[in-house]
């Protein structure tokens, strides 16, 4: 073999890779891990202490990541659906989580704001707070798949109502759950030292890895989501499909309103999950996905979602200014999109052909 | 054909809005009908002579209270049914916070019928909206005009209005930017006051060093400007080392993934100053799963605002050191006004500020959590 082949053999398989959704979230994770190696290789640290309650919790800023970052994750599922299928994001899912969250601790707490004891199991709890989250996913895709409103303002109805909604599902109260049991969802389950949230967002990627193999959800999606006409005229139900799709991230939102309900056992109307949607939305751009629906790539929005809990991680490890935090967060992000925008990495490939070609000549 | 439906359904949603706006703001008590027409004649000749009205009116508590002498107390409230006294409350959505839930059940509890009220209330976040409840209120014909802005500009026209109808005004809770004269007095929250006397008790506490958490509230509100400034000012004076200073936007989330990253960072420090209960709860599960004990007799001190019922139960419990009031019970200071007001006496001094404690977990009772709990 010449060594010309070779290295043709090569840059193909570079090319290869760059065009492959999944190497820019992936390559921006590495990028941060390696800033901070050398700035400080601390930050890998990992501990293995008790809690409070005598059970062994692992700690340290990678096991933050993996527990904080767990929520985009889990959202960040849902999200990609939505903009595969609609060609809009849905900007109600802070809202959501926090009305799917007041009906979680309804339940458990019924009329008694601080009960002694659980009013319901918290699987009966999670199941009513599912079947809420899904109704009002379903509200959201029925305007956007049947009324035909653009899916940023038929979620801005939610977006708007939703905490008002959440605060008077509750009267307006604050409950307290005091069951210990009800912490393990956000916390730890005694014994095992990796935070819970790791592994329901672990279980929900499995799901919906499982129903994307076996089911021909992803093929619809996407189709519907490239062309909606074609579609139907080869048999599908764009509008099914799209608010299945809306449904599919109420089901999401209720998991991460157990876990945010379940990490202070209480719920801030005003404040739970603020400005969730946007991190999720921005997982769905860092993974490569078109924001304009279509193809789409779950893993990468995946990886997007832990990439963006690494990168405030970061800030805080390096104490930035509270005040500044956002405008760092805001220029590497927009670093990453731009990169990881399908634009931009066609004509990168393109180029990198160019040169090659160039180079063969 | 879509189209049509989307517009249909639209419009009629529109007009469904507008139908129960209006009803809203316009759904006085029905007994006042009489009443109103009584009580507009008593403000125009509020607007043309005070000194006599006052005089009228209280010859006429007077009668009635002769009147009703056998009566039980409710009649020394100095009016009795046919003749309350009309106000209108325009404050900000109760859902806002459990401070404002709090403030709007104090406010409803006070202006009943039985203590000689007729009080009609508005809510909005918006100025805007605000303003054309004021306006529709000062059309009404209202004898005082309780107010909660949104904003502090743009209401100087509005106050003017009200003035020239006799309506007076009395603010609470919120200062705005308009002239002191269009206005009775103003109930306020000293919130530099609230963090001096957080930061002072924090001083008196002799710790040998002070490694303090400070998590503050949204950049730029009130509460975290005057919060925070008593903690930075203090802290440069004594020398007292801030371990890290971020907003978490009063979110308990977001303060208790500081305060883990604080902890993962293996930096060491023995204060959490938050600026409200929420992120001082976020902060404390934090500390619980890293097995860091706090609060009386801990290792690290925990100090909160706004004395929320479930935060004094945690500095009843020990778990907490120490709780900071905002006091949402304003309307007992504004009936007093309205009291002196009726009386024709003047008020002394244009801004109260209100008394507001500060909570020691090693002296707080049952009965505190339960009177000053929100």
């Amino acid at each position: 073999m010449g060594t010309k082949e070779l290295k043709k053999s090569n840059s193909n398989n570079f090319t290869k890779i760059f065009r492959n959704q999944i190497f820019i979230p992936l390559a921006a994770l590495l990028l941060l891990a390696l800033f901070n190696l050398i700035a400080d290789p601390s930050f890998f640290k990992i501990t293995l202490g008790y809690n409070n309650l005598g059970n062994p919790v692992l700690s340290g800023f990678l096991v933050t990541i993996l527990d904080s970052g767990s929520e985009v994750a889990i959202l960040a599922i849902g999200m990609t659906l939505v903009t595969a299928a609609t060609g809009g994001q849905d900007i109600s899912v802070g809202a959501a989580v926090a009305i799917a969250g007041s009906v979680l601790l309804r339940v458990l707490c019924g009329r008694d704001t601080r009960p002694e004891t659980l009013q319901a199991p918290i699987i009966v709890a999670f199941l009513v707070c599912c079947v809420v989250a899904m109704l009002f996913g379903a509200f959201n895709g029925v305007l956007v798949a049947y009324f035909k409103i653009q899916p940023m303002v038929a979620t801005l109805i939610l977006y708007t109502a939703g905490r008002s909604i959440a605060a008077w599902i509750n009267n307006n109260e604050l409950p307290i759950v005091n069951d210990p049991s009800f912490g393990y969802f956000g916390g730890f389950i005694p014994g095992i030292p990796i935070p819970t949230p790791f592994f329901i967002a672990i279980i929900c990627m499995i799901v919906i890895g499982l129903v994307l193999k076996f089911t021909n959800l992803r093929l619809y999606t996407q189709a519907v989501g490239i062309n909606e006409n074609s579609s139907r005229l080869n048999g599908l139900n764009p509008q099914v499909i799209k608010v299945l799709s809306f449904v599919i991230l109420g089901l999401c939102v209720a998991v991460v309103g157990l876990i945010k309900t379940s990490r202070v056992s209480s719920i801030n109307y005003s404040v739970i999950a603020k400005d969730i949607e946007m991190d999720a939305i921005l997982a769905v751009a860092l993974g490569g996905n078109a924001l304009g629906g279509g193809k789409f790539n779950m893993t990468a929005s995946i990886i997007g979602a832990y990439v963006i809990q690494f990168l405030t991680q970061t800030l805080f490890k390096f104490n930035v200014k509270s005040t500044a935090l956002p405008a760092y967060k805001a220029v590497v992000v927009i670093v990453l999109v731009v990169i990881s925008a399908p634009v931009v990495r066609e004509w990168f490939s393109a180029t990198m052909k160019k040169l090659q070609t160039k180079e063969v000549a | 054909m879509k189209k049509k439906v989307v517009s249909m359904v639209l419009s009629l949603a529109m007009v469904a809005a507008v139908v129960t706006g209006c009803g809203n703001s316009g759904s006085t008590p029905a007994t006042t009908d009489t009443a109103a027409t009584n009580d507009t004649a008593a403000t125009t000749d509020a607007a043309a002579d005070t000194a006599s009205n006052d005089a009228a009116a209280d010859t006429a508590s007077n009668d009635t209270a002769a009147d009703t002498a056998s009566n039980d107390a409710a009649a020394d409230t100095s009016a009795s049914s046919d003749e309350l006294i009309k106000v209108g409350i325009i404050n900000n959505d109760p859902n806002e916070s459990g401070y404002r839930t709090a403030n709007d059940k104090d406010l409803k509890a006070t202006f009943t019928e039985e203590n000689g009220y007729d009080a009609s209330f508005a809510y909005s976040n918006e100025n805007d909206e605000q303003i054309a409840a004021a306006q529709k209120f000062i059309q009404d014909g209202v004898d005082y005009l309780l107010l909660s802005a949104a904003g502090t500009a743009g209401w100087d026209s509005t106050l003017q209005d009200a003035q020239d109808a006799g309506v007076r005004v009395i603010l609470f809770d919120r200062v705005i930017d308009a002239d002191e004269s269009l206005y009775e007095g103003s109930i306020v929250s000293d919130m530099d006051k609230e963090g001096q006397t957080a930061v002072e008790w924090l001083k008196s506490q002799g710790l040998s060093e002070y490694n303090i958490i400070h998590l503050q509230g949204v950049m730029g509100s009130a509460a975290q400007v005057g919060r925070s400034g008593a903690l930075t000012d203090t802290a440069t004076s004594e020398g007292w080392n801030i371990v890290t200073q971020q907003t978490a936007d009063w979110n308990a989330e977001t303060a208790q993934q500081i305060v883990q990253s604080v902890i993962d960072s293996g930096t060491s420090f023995n204060v959490i100053y938050a600026e409200n209960d929420d992120m001082a709860r976020g902060a404390v599960a934090a500390l619980d799963s890293a097995n860091i004990s706090h609060g009386v007799d801990g290792d690290v001190i925990i100090m909160g605002f706004d004395c929320n019922q479930w935060a004094l139960q945690e500095l009843l419990d020990g778990n907490w050191n120490y709780d900071g009031q905002c006091n949402p019970f304003q309307s007992s200071y504004i009936s007093d006004i309205i009291k002196k007001l009726e009386n024709g006496e003047t008020l002394t001094e244009k801004t109260i500020i209100m008394d507001e404690k500060g909570f020691d977990a090693t002296t707080i009772t049952a009965d505190d959590v339960k009177n000053y709990g929100i």
